[in-house]
């Protein structure tokens, strides 16, 4: 007996891969051309009351007063901290000296740690007042975050 | 005469491992895309600063104000002068009066261009203070080098 075979090709479903893959080339190109490699960004809080409500919670410790003086273009010129100390213009020296005068580091909860009052010319970029903010906020071991001050103000302005 | 049909093979390419690929890049792309540029301005350029970290837990209230290279004032969108900013800060105060809250509860962050005067930062901190914020964080990059 002669069996006919059936042509079983005509069976076979095929998926129509085409617009698929359109759309995901397509979103593939968008997320690439998105992409941006960017630096985490990060915060310094500043808490400043109204003026009379910000002075300093012990009044027994003076806050250490940063005067920033500007070159007149904006560039630091000189730090000095509580009117009698240069350290030029090396942050370094005055996170050593932070780290000498305030001793144990405070923790970041701390209500009775010192406080820094940063006096600064109108004009100094705003970057020399984040230099002075981290050099007297802490510094970095390793990947860990050593924390010197908390509390940071501004003193009214010049 | 009779012709006989050719059984023409056609060649298929497995397309698997390609369709793996690009959907698995796809999801790296859309896991790292940056969706908080939003917040971000073109015209501000962030000081760098070692000790930048990324804050833990959402800030509570945030008003984000730009300040450009070009002293410009830019609240959500809105390029404003310092003076106007009592007039742009208005909605915003009455939006958290509406939740039970005041300007004090609120967050400024500031995010100032590295070369704009801090001088400037200063003023738009005392205008603010004016308004009754007493909460500011000074957003900074985070320093690779």
């Amino acid at each position: 007996m002669k069996f006919r075979h059936r042509d079983r090709d005509d069976e076979r479903t095929e998926l129509q891969m085409t617009s698929m893959i359109d759309i995901v080339f397509l979103l593939l190109v968008f997320f690439v051309m998105t992409f941006k490699i960017s630096a985490q960004e990060g915060d310094f809080n500043v808490r400043m009351p109204l003026q009379g409500e910000g002075a300093p919670s012990d009044s027994t410790q003076l806050p250490l007063k940063l005067r920033l003086i500007s070159d007149g273009r904006g560039n630091l010129q000189e730090i000095i901290l509580n009117d009698n100390l240069s350290f030029g213009t090396n942050w370094q020296d005055l996170r050593n000296y932070i780290v000498q005068t305030v001793g144990a580091p405070s923790g970041p909860d701390s209500d009775d740690g010192p406080e820094v009052e940063i006096d600064l010319d109108y004009d100094l970029h705003y970057e020399h007042v984040i230099e002075a903010i981290t050099a007297v906020t802490g510094y970095r071991r390793g990947n860990d975050i050593v924390r010197l001050i908390d509390k940071i103000r501004f003193a009214p302005q010049r | 005469m009779r012709i006989q049909k050719k059984d023409v093979k056609q060649a298929e390419a497995d397309l698997t491992p390609m369709i793996d690929m690009t959907f698995q890049l796809i999801a790296f792309f859309m896991v790292l895309i940056n969706f908080s540029q939003s917040e971000q301005n073109a015209r501000v350029v962030l000081p760098k600063s070692e000790l930048a970290k990324p804050v833990d837990a959402p800030i509570e209230y945030p008003i984000i104000i730009h300040l450009t290279s070009d002293d410009a004032i830019v609240i959500g969108g809105d390029t404003i002068s310092l003076d106007a900013l009592r007039v742009r800060m208005a909605p915003e105060i009455s939006l958290l009066e509406l939740e039970g809250k005041t300007p004090a509860d609120a967050n400024i962050i500031i995010r100032a261009h590295r070369t704009a005067p801090g001088g400037r930062v200063q003023d738009l901190i005392n205008r603010c203070q004016e308004l009754g914020f007493e909460k500011f964080a000074l957003r900074v990059k985070e320093d690779q080098s």
